[in-house]
């Protein structure tokens, strides 16, 4: 496996195969890593909580600092009325950070490098966003298209603009993602092969491995952060259109 | 490349699906709203702490003013006590000391007539005893004795232009 090729690692291999009807629903590696991201998920949630101290301890202050992040980011970006959107937004972020960051172990799986996953998580978003537009304004949302104060003239051409933006929304939102996610990998994966192959000169490309892990690891960060703050920016904008 | 083969898209979502749905209905259930709870206990308690230290706060400043008040009220009695003390005493010396003025006068004139009756015995004294030496000094010169009348009128006379 460790001489297989920088992509071998993206490789989805079935644990419980499963067959419900034509679908091949199996137990993957990919299954397995987004379960266990739920699990400590959760850990990390409830067990931080359980004293439920007056005086926070350490790791009960890192739960609430997570969740004074997240809603911070929600007043920032949306305002009061985003309160509501709280345990989504909160559970996007949670779930794409702690998926990023096991992803991080060696010989573990990123789940998030896969545009299956988060052209998936994309979709539900672009999708549930764009129907909340729609229930809060009616067919006044379609002035989305045409931002205030535009002259009237490049009307034509900023409406076809503004749509084809919109509707590009979720590829970028999940591209965005799981490029980020592929080429880290496959740039640690190809530097760490370097390492055997170059004999004593090695150590160059260790180097380079240990200082893209650790940026890596603000990548993973970043991109959770950023996947959060775009939908909390979809869910302004069909709040409040412009 | 691995992200490419659409044979393993119906399992990666069915598994994105289920596992995210269970996150978030623990969140939406369990995690968020025990967070939730804490973090406004504590918000709960600071903010009755502060309205706490707030009304002691107040609590003070009112007994300080009630100090204040009090302290003055006693140092305006005690100036009003102070002054009619000091007119209490002054009236009462200035009364002492008339009496005490009366009393001498009487005195002074009591005494001086004591002295002027004195006086006037010792004239008479005088008077007659000069008279006397007088006419015993005439009977011794003259050999004659003068009248008694005649003697007095001239120590009289004597003692007038004498004096």
């Amino acid at each position: 496996m460790a001489q297989a090729s920088p992509l071998a690692q993206f490789e989805i291999k079935p644990l419980i195969p499963i067959k419900l009807g034509g679908l091949d629903l199996s137990f993957t590696n990919s299954a397995l890593f987004m379960t266990l991201t739920l699990m400590a998920v959760v850990a990390f949630l409830v067990l931080g909580m359980r004293r439920r101290a007056l005086v926070p301890g350490r790791w009960q202050s890192m739960v609430e600092l997570s969740y004074g992040f997240v809603g911070n980011l929600i007043r920032d970006t949306i305002g009061p009325e985003g309160r509501s959107y709280f345990p989504l937004v909160f559970t996007i972020f949670m779930f794409v950070l702690f998926g990023n960051m096991l992803g991080m172990m060696p010989y573990s799986f990123t789940f998030t490098s896969h545009i299956a996953v988060t052209f998936a998580m994309a979709s539900v978003i672009f999708i549930g966003v764009t129907i909340l537009g729609f229930a809060k304004h009616g067919a006044h949302f379609f002035s989305f298209f045409l931002p205030p104060g535009a002259p009237m003239f490049i009307a034509p051409l900023l409406i076809v603009i503004e749509i084809i933006s919109y509707l590009s929304r979720p590829i970028s939102l999940s591209v965005r993602l799981f490029a980020n996610m592929l080429a880290g990998h496959t740039l640690l994966k190809v530097f760490a092969g370097f390492i055997v192959s170059l004999g004593a000169f090695g150590v160059v490309p260790l180097a380079f491995v240990v200082a893209l892990t650790g940026l890596e690891f603000v990548i993973a960060f970043l991109q959770a952060f950023v996947f959060t703050i775009l939908t909390c920016l979809y869910i302004n904008d069909a709040l409040h259109l412009h | 490349m691995p992200q490419f083969d659409a044979s393993t898209f119906a399992s990666q979502i069915f598994w994105l699906a289920v596992t995210f749905v269970a996150l978030y209905f623990v969140m939406a259930r369990v995690v968020v709203p025990r967070i939730a709870e804490v973090l406004e206990a504590r918000r709960r308690r600071i903010e009755t702490n502060l309205e706490k230290a707030a009304a002691l706060k107040k609590d003070a400043a009112a007994a300080l003013a009630a100090y204040e008040k009090a302290i003055g009220v006693a140092s305006e009695q005690a100036r009003g006590l102070i002054a009619e003390a000091g007119a209490r005493i002054a009236e009462t010396a200035a009364r002492q000391e008339a009496e005490t003025a009366r009393k001498l006068a009487l005195q002074i004139a009591q005494s001086e007539a004591g002295i002027a009756r004195a006086v006037s015995a010792a004239m008479a004294g005088v008077r007659g005893a000069a008279a006397e030496a007088a006419a015993d000094v005439a009977h011794r010169l003259v050999g004659e004795q003068p009248d008694r009348a005649q003697a007095e009128k001239a120590v009289d006379a004597a003692l007038k232009s004498g004096v």
